[in-house]
């Protein structure tokens, strides 16, 4: 298996210095998605002007978006592997569908948003719901602006640009989205699956 | 795909990198433990459901950033990054859901 990724560069630390700043970046999107959702669970019990999060929230739809967006995470690792290899074809392919399950989680938030917001729950109606949009809100951005990294790198990919030889850029990529996957495991969990408060 | 073998020995550094088997056979297992996670929803396991939950949280989230995230073979350099931003938060918002009485809340 070739893997240009894991070659020595020539920089101070003999590694990528663009793979270092990634990781950085991550680091500091901790802190992030730390602080909206230490906001949400601060927040949760305050909904005396709207719906409950435990009335409102649909387990079985989030569950298969969840499971959707961890999918994409399988798909992504192996648009990277097959690029390593040099498989062009399989690497595009895998590409494409990152950026489809990405878009079919992005497609049932807005469903969800939308279902929410008939039922009474806009951002402003009361502390919980502008915590709760806030964080899946910014999470959906993060998983957005994700897909067009990845479409980008389609379009490189058919311009002859994206080869085994910078298999490191869709490394990147993959990281940024591994992350976004790692987050929602997080969400999913403590905004979805913890139980939450009823009216 | 490639081989079934478990790993493949890098020749340019050192690396090991898993097949694609072996992305699959872990994704497989993200999937039980979300089905898991899942049931608990449907299956009432009274006071360990939440701490239950956690560990299934953690499980998933050691998996997808040791092997889909490549942390670990890659430089341990990128491991100390992504966790001291994971300790720091967890210590600045601990402190801030402190203050907030949360835990006391319930």
């Amino acid at each position: 298996m070739s893997s240009e990724a894991h070659l020595v560069h020539d920089t101070g630390t003999g590694i990528s210095n663009n793979k270092l700043l990634m990781w950085a970046f991550l680091g500091s999107e901790c802190l992030l998605f730390g602080g909206l959702i230490s906001a949400y669970l601060i927040n949760r019990s305050r909904f005396h002007t709207g719906p409950a999060p435990g009335d409102i929230f649909d387990i079985p739809f989030t569950s298969v978006s969840s499971f959707v967006l961890l999918m994409s995470s399988l798909t992504m690792v192996l648009a990277l592997s097959a690029l390593q290899r040099g498989d062009i074809r399989n690497n595009r392919i895998w590409l494409l569908t990152t950026a489809l399950l990405g878009s079919l989680f992005i497609g049932g938030q807005v469903y969800e948003f939308t279902t929410f917001l008939r039922e009474g729950l806009g951002y402003t109606t009361s502390p919980f719901s502008s915590a709760f949009f806030t964080l899946t809100g910014f999470h959906g951005i993060h998983v957005s602006i994700g897909i067009v990294m990845l479409m980008s790198l389609v379009i490189s990919s058919y311009r002859g640009t994206l080869t085994q030889k910078n298999s490191e850029t869709v490394e990147i990529v993959g990281l940024y989205w591994h992350f976004v996957d790692v987050v929602w495991i997080f969400i999913f969990t403590v905004i979805y699956l913890v139980p939450s408060p009823t009216s | 795909m490639s081989t079934d073998t478990d790993t493949d020995t890098d020749s340019g550094a050192g690396h090991e990198h898993p097949t694609d088997a072996r992305y699959v056979r872990i994704a497989i297992l993200l999937a039980v433990i979300t089905a898991a996670e899942v049931s608990t929803y449907y299956v009432d396991i009274g006071p360990v459901l939440i701490p239950a939950l956690m560990v299934m949280m953690v499980v998933k989230f050691f998996y997808v950033a040791a092997w889909f995230m490549h942390l670990r073979f890659d430089s341990v350099l990128f491991t100390r990054f992504f966790v001291t931003g994971l300790i720091l938060a967890t210590a600045v918002y601990s402190i801030a859901l402190t203050v907030f009485e949360f835990w006391s809340k319930g």
